[in-house]
């Protein structure tokens, strides 16, 4: 058992009570203050020590960014919405069931209590080299520790690593994407609306950040259009224990068929590489296709080409072609596939 | 919020004058400073009460009303205070145990509304306005075990018990919404608690003998 000796350094504490309060504060602030929402994240950061701030912009009263509505025939999710009412919404469930799935497969009850969507997408990577406090790439170091001949690498990177080889760990991300989701972001008086797919940020674009989010910058809704509402939908996640872990591996999929055949598909994988990848190269190859036991074998393969596993993630290369087959499948394969 | 007074307060806030910074110099000290005289109205007192250390000019009210146990009862509560240090250490109620420290065990599990939250992962001031519930708070005034402390005591679920209260808590906050689960469910409800000594099965049998006596209880 750890020795709670954890007593968090302080910090200024800052709560607004409202958007525009916040919008202004963490604007105002963006040279030295820290964005919590339920926190989860973030504290751990703090009581390790490996990180520090200045000051704390809380956003826990800002009930403007909570809940779940209705727009434009698709949804909006406020930030601050807990992943358990993400889970729970009749709205989400009911349109776009994969997500609900994905909120309510994240750690614990506690945690998805307390945890918000918008914390779930801009959450840090779990290396724990880096979380450990090595100076790492991403940390402005100049080696990647967990990418040496002795490192232990079992959760790391087997796509698209450049240096770093940490992955993205949040479990909303690869649904979000896969509906073509966009992040509402605020800047003082601007308003910008990014697709989830150029929210999340890989090493070869910037090592030290995991999104596009910058200081001063705050995430304040999440947007779902219609576009595949009523679409055939997966979500899988592969942990080592059924409560608490991040995923190994997980992977969504939005499908739309017609007598038998693939118009069109969106399929990504989480935690397989630093963000959320979709599959242009998978869905392309089923568009059109039958759905028939060839066509699945073929998008697992594509999935995994170009993969490169580390010492100890060899296994993510099998995991991450199977989840791929079966969200296309829509379910377990076959036992003789 | 912003308005709130320490001085207004009716008892003496403990080292608000130590500092000898009034809110009006902290004031003139951040437009000085270049902020937002905005910011200003959202600021809490930094306080030195948990490390030790002094204090830094320019904070402001760190004096909550916090609701415990169907009690109000005024605290002062540094920034970077958690839920489980306020109430183990400032409050005296012990009953919320520390494991991890970092959400990973569920021993410091109390109720936010009625919501099982991990009271070491969530700061005070973010919950301040909030009913929180702990293992102290369940049994009734004469002494009435809640229907889940009866189910424990009845099964004797918990070998050394330093998981108990965590566990129990996160049962009752998922009964309130759940109040007829199967076992399978039960399980699921309190997945987010572990035990060291490792008897899931007792605990469970203890906690549905909690659900079973807590239907009764409802039926009346
Ligand atoms: C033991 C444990 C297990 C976990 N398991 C999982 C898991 O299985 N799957 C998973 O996906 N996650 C997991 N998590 C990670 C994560 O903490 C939660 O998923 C949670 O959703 C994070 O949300 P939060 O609101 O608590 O984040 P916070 O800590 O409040 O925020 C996270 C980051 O996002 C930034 N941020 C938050 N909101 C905004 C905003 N509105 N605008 C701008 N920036 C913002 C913060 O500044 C911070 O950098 C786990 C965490 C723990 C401690
Ligand atoms: S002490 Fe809070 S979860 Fe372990
Ligand atoms: S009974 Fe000992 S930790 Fe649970």
């Amino acid at each position: 058992m750890a020795t709670v000796r954890d007593v968090i350094p302080p910090f200024q504490l800052l709560q607004p009570s409202s958007l525009e309060e916040a919008v202004e504060l963490v604007a105002d602030r963006r040279d030295d203050a820290w964005i919590i929402a339920g926190g989860m994240d973030s504290l751990d950061w703090l009581k390790d020590r490996t990180k520090r701030t200045e000051a704390i912009i809380d956003l826990s009263q800002v009930d403007e960014l909570r809940g779940v509505r209705e727009l434009d025939g698709g949804l909006e999710i406020g930030a601050m919405t807990t992943l358990t009412d993400v889970a729970e919404s009749p709205l989400v469930r009911e349109r776009f069931g994969l997500l609900a799935e994905a909120a309510s497969l994240v750690a614990s009850p506690q945690i998805r209590h307390q945890g918000t969507l918008g914390g779930n997408v801009s959450q840090d990577t779990r290396c724990w080299y880096y979380r450990s406090g090595w100076t790492c790439y991403r940390a402005g170091g100049n080696t990647c520790y967990a990418d040496t001949p002795s490192a232990i690498n079992r959760e790391h990177a087997i796509l698209h690593a450049s240096r770093c080889v940490a992955v993205s760990p949040s479990d909303t991300a690869p649904p979000l994407v896969a509906l073509d989701a966009q992040m509402v972001i605020r800047r003082g008086e601007r308003e910008r609306v990014v697709e989830a797919a150029d929210y999340f940020v890989g090493p070869d674009l910037d090592i030290m950040r995991m999104t596009v989010l910058e200081p001063g910058d705050l995430l304040t809704a999440i947007r779902i259009p219609s576009t595949w509402s009523g679409a055939r939908f997966y979500f899988e996640k592969v942990r080592d224990r059924e409560v608490w872990d991040f995923p190994l591996v997980n992977v969504a999929s939005a499908i739309r068929e017609s007598g038998g055949r693939i118009e069109d598909a969106r399929v990504v994988v989480g935690a397989v590489a630093a963000r959320p990848l979709r599959l242009t190269a998978v869905e392309q190859g089923l568009a059109g296709q039958l759905l028939n036991a060839q066509t699945i074998a073929r998008a697992g393969e594509v999935a995994v080409e170009g993969a490169r596993p580390l010492r100890y993630n060899g296994y993510k290369v099998p995991l991450m072609r199977n989840l791929v087959q079966r969200a296309v499948r829509g379910g377990p394969l076959p036992a003789s596939a | 919020m912003a308005q709130e007074d320490p001085h207004s307060a009716g008892s003496e806030p403990t080292g608000s004058e130590s500092t000898g910074v009034s809110r009006r110099t902290f004031i003139k000290g951040v437009i000085a400073g270049g902020v937002a005289v905005s910011s200003a109205a959202y600021l809490f007192r930094n306080s030195p009460l948990l490390t030790g250390g002094s204090a830094r000019a320019g904070t402001v009210e760190r004096l909550v009303g916090l609701t415990v146990n169907g009690q109000t009862r005024r605290v002062d509560v540094a920034p970077h205070e958690t839920l489980a240090q306020t109430l183990r250490y400032k409050l005296g109620l012990t009953g919320t145990k520390l494991g991890c420290d970092r959400a990973e065990c569920g021993a410091c599990t109390v109720l936010v509304g009625d919501v099982p939250r991990y009271a070491c992962s969530v700061l005070t001031h973010s919950v301040r306005t909030e009913r929180i519930t702990t293992i102290e708070g369940l049994a009734a005034p004469d002494g009435t075990l809640h229907p889940v402390q009866q189910g424990v005591v009845e099964e004797q679920g918990f070998q050394c018990a330093y998981c108990m209260s965590g566990f129990v808590m996160s049962a009752v906050g998922f009964l309130r919404k759940n109040p007829n689960p199967t076992r399978e469910q039960l399980a699921h409800g309190v997945s987010g608690n572990l035990c060291r000594c490792q008897d899931y099965d007792k605990i469970l049998t203890a906690l549905e003998r909690g659900a079973e006596l807590s239907r009764e209880v409802a039926r009346g």
